[in-house]
């Protein structure tokens, strides 16, 4: 009879599972409110270190090539694959649902990746244009990842709703530093130790574990933090978000109802991340007598 | 040398006044009539001349009321139940109406707003005319955006545009969302309502049913009595980042759609290779057009120092050939000033440019003794940390920065809150593509500045706001887009 060799989850930034640097944890109990685990209660300063990771991260992966970005976004899926009796074992204890629930949803996850790593070298295709403008110019607009993307992670499905958020930030080519369900912080690290394993680079995605209310605002209001994703963000946290953010003139997200992430993903959740660059290149000889021209 | 000494005596060329057929009183259209607003009256001036020009009746809050009930009406009645090829024969004929009466529309608009004639003339009246045609095909074509097959439109649209394009800003704002099905109510800028209250009869001669578009002139309390209406699903806004946050914060909450196009900082930039004369070009065009009240205005000079000092020479003498004047002269180049607030802003933040060190250059071409007017000016020898190279001047005020390699240019290009535009000057293309892709900006402009067209997007990253105007990616800031399953 040995003793369990029982785990200490940590916070996943920069590529590493840092503890917070303010000491702190919070108790995390399974679904029949015993004991499971403790995990960080990430502080603000935990925070503002995962957006200069993910800016860090936002300058590889940017520059990643599209298809390589959807390789290593599979690599994930595969990643998940391999680990997936692990997945389950912790929505059941964490979330006390049976064998086949637990199962089903780290198959529509590994799905879910699946698709998203298809769709990183057709978004231009997609949602980029030629432009047939009434001047001798070639002009095209297509879509750019819009930089580093705070997402608060929904709620209910621990796992699904997590990779349901990140993957579409990745797949642009965003960094992302993701506010965990506070209830599920040990699915969500685990997941960062999928993400460790699975060729990302480091800071592409950093998960914080701890009070959305505490660390969500400054993530809001962070100037180096270019977007919002509010899918986990209720009530008036929401709104208190949402209004943080203009004070940088952040894109936000904010889903409509409470989605459905067992549904075939649309498009909204990508485009909401993207800008559109237009570029304009004279072909010919410029004519400078046209229009506004001097 | 420094300023070659060229007499340029050309006889004046003035276009007649009459065509524009300024009346003595204008009021707001709502609900398909012109009516008498129980606003304040505002008097708009003619900034060539500083004098009164009209007197326009604004709106207050029962006006407002009124005018998004019959969008609301018009919403649900005649237009959403119309088909797709319906709503764009309308637009067809509003493009048609512009066209028909660009003349009176390119002076009307010199006289309110003060850029010159041969600007309204041979762009901010067509390409309003254009982004109607553009749109009206688009109505029955909305499956094909890429926003799944049947997108929807979302109700009544508010939207407040700024006075450095009235008309234009009007157009771009107005043909998009009736394309997409939406109604609209829309405030002009305080100081340039005119040319908009023209397009009002246009739309009234296309026979579009009442409500469909409302128009409200008023000042900025009018703006946030609309964008903060309940009665509103929608709200474009094109003006300043700091109202732009405001708007963005006063909205956070109500699940309303928010599209913003605010304030910019672009960089031009010259590498050693450029053609210098296009590039002298382009850098007047980027900052003289409109006088430099653009908001993707190149407005930071960035010369790569091998050229600095050849191409400030060449760009001084260019400058100086410049003719700054009534802006219903034909042979102007810069007219006026849109206002005297304007002016008293443009001239302190040179100032401060001054103060802080800058090299100031001013063209020697004499302003006329009335109305608001600055002489184009070149702030050389800036660095970074100055306010000229940080805060939107909205002049004719250049800001020149050097630089000695593309990483820098990069770096000092990308150091602004704001991303609007930006332009590459070089004869190496691959170096042009590299530089568009790396610079943070929502539209680059290799070897040319400042081209716009209803079928390319326009729009910006960071604190330049979010959202396009043009192309497809614009009319998805009129359409549900949000194609995510929901519970519930």
């Amino acid at each position: 009879m040995s003793l369990t060799v029982s785990k200490t989850y940590k916070l996943y930034v920069g590529g590493a599972f840092p503890r917070s640097e303010s000491g702190r944890t919070y108790q995390v109990d399974d679904a029949g409110g015993s004991f499971m685990a403790n995990a960080v209660l990430a502080s603000r300063k935990d925070a503002r270190d995962a957006v200069v990771a993910a800016r860090k991260g936002f300058a590889a992966w940017s520059k990643a090539t599209p298809y390589n970005r959807g390789q290593v976004i599979y690599r994930i899926a595969e990643m998940l694959q391999g680990r997936a009796a692990e997945f389950v074992e912790l929505l059941i204890v964490g979330r006390g649902v049976d064998h086949d629930t637990a199962r089903a949803e780290v198959d529509a996850a590994i799905d879910r990746l699946v698709h998203y790593a298809g769709w990183t070298d057709k978004l231009t295709a997609v949602f980029g244009s030629a432009n047939p403008v009434s001047a001798p110019y070639f002009s095209y607009s297509a879509p750019e990842p819009t930089g580093v993307v705070a997402v608060v992670a929904p709620v209910d499905a621990p796992l699904l709703g997590l990779v349901s958020v990140i993957a579409p930030v990745i797949t642009g080519g965003n960094a992302c530093v993701v506010i965990a369900a506070e209830q599920d912080p040990c699915v969500a690290v685990t997941f960062g130790e999928v993400l460790a394993t699975s060729d990302v680079p480091a800071g592409v995605v950093n998960i914080l574990t701890g009070h959305g209310a505490e660390i969500g605002p400054t993530l809001a209001a962070h100037a180096d933090v270019n977007a919002l994703d509010l899918t986990g963000a209720e009530g008036e946290l929401r709104t208190e978000l949402e209004r943080s953010a203009a004070g940088t003139v952040k894109r936000v997200y904010r889903p409509k109802g409470r989605p459905d992430f067992t549904a075939t993903p649309g498009t909204a959740r990508l485009r909401a991340f993207l800008e559109i660059k237009t570029v304009w290149h004279p072909t010919g000889s410029p004519s400078l007598a046209a229009g506004s021209s001097y | 040398m420094t300023n070659s000494v060229v007499d340029w005596e050309y006889a004046p060329a003035p276009e007649s006044e009459a065509v524009a057929r300024v009346k003595e009183r204008y009021l707001p259209y709502i609900d398909g009539k012109f009516i008498e607003g129980g606003g304040d009256d505002l008097i708009t001036v003619n900034p060539g001349r500083g004098e009164d020009l009209a007197t326009v009746s604004t709106v207050d809050d029962a006006d407002l009321d009124t005018a998004i009930a019959a969008a609301r009406r018009a919403y649900e009645g005649p237009w959403s139940k119309l088909s797709g090829a319906e709503r764009g024969k309308y637009l067809f004929r509003i493009a048609r109406g512009i066209a028909e009466r660009a003349r009176e529309l390119a002076v009307l608009e010199s006289l309110d707003n003060g850029k010159p004639i041969k600007e309204t003339r041979d762009f901010d009246v067509p390409t309003a005319a254009q982004h109607f045609f553009y749109h009206a095909g688009w109505a029955d074509k909305l499956g094909y955006l890429g926003y799944g097959p049947n997108p929807k439109s979302l109700g009544v649209a508010g939207q407040v545009i700024p006075w450095n394009f009235p008309l234009l800003m009007a157009a771009w704002k107005i043909a998009p969302a009736l394309a997409a099905g939406n109604t609209v109510v829309i405030k002009p800028a305080e100081t340039t309502p005119l040319s908009i209250l023209v397009l009002a009869e246009i739309i009234a001669d296309a026979d579009l049913p009442p409500g469909v578009v409302n128009i409200v002139p008023g000042a900025g309390d009018v703006g946030a009595s609309l964008v903060n209406h309940p009665g509103i699903d929608k709200v474009a806004f094109t003006g300043s980042t700091a109202v732009g946050k405001q708007i963005q914060q006063s909205l956070a909450g109500t699940g309303r759609k928010l599209t913003l196009e605010l304030g910019g900082k672009g960089a031009n930039i010259v590498f050693a290779d450029a053609a210098l004369d296009q590039a002298v070009e382009g850098i007047v065009n980027g900052i003289f057009f409109n006088a430099g009240q653009v908001c993707c205005a190149g407005s930071r000079l960035l010369v790569q120092e091998p050229v600095a000092e050849e191409l400030l020479l060449r760009l001084k003498d260019r400058a100086e050939t410049l003719r700054v004047g009534d802006p219903l002269d034909k042979n102007t180049d810069v007219g006026a000033i849109n206002s005297s607030a304007q002016l008293t802003k443009i001239t302190e933040l040179t100032q401060a440019g001054v103060d802080e060190g800058a090299e100031v250059w001013r063209s020697s071409c004499p302003l006329p003794d009335r109305g608001f007017y600055v002489t184009p000016t070149i702030l050389a020898n800036a660095s970074a940390t100055m306010r000229i190279a940080r805060e939107e001047i909205f002049g004719p005020v250049l800001t020149v920065i050097t630089f000695r390699t593309p990483d820098e240019a990069l770096a000092k290009a990308n150091n602004s809150p704001y991303g609007l535009s930006a332009g590459v000057w070089t004869e190496k293309g691959s170096r042009a593509m590299a530089m568009a892709a790396r610079l943070q900006a929502g539209v680059i402009w290799d070897n040319t500045f400042n081209r716009f067209d209803p079928a390319a997007a326009f729009g910006g990253y960071q604190e330049s706001g979010f959202g396009r105007e043009g192309g497809p990616a614009g009319l998805a800031a009129y359409l549900d887009t949000d194609d995510e399953a929901v519970l519930g």
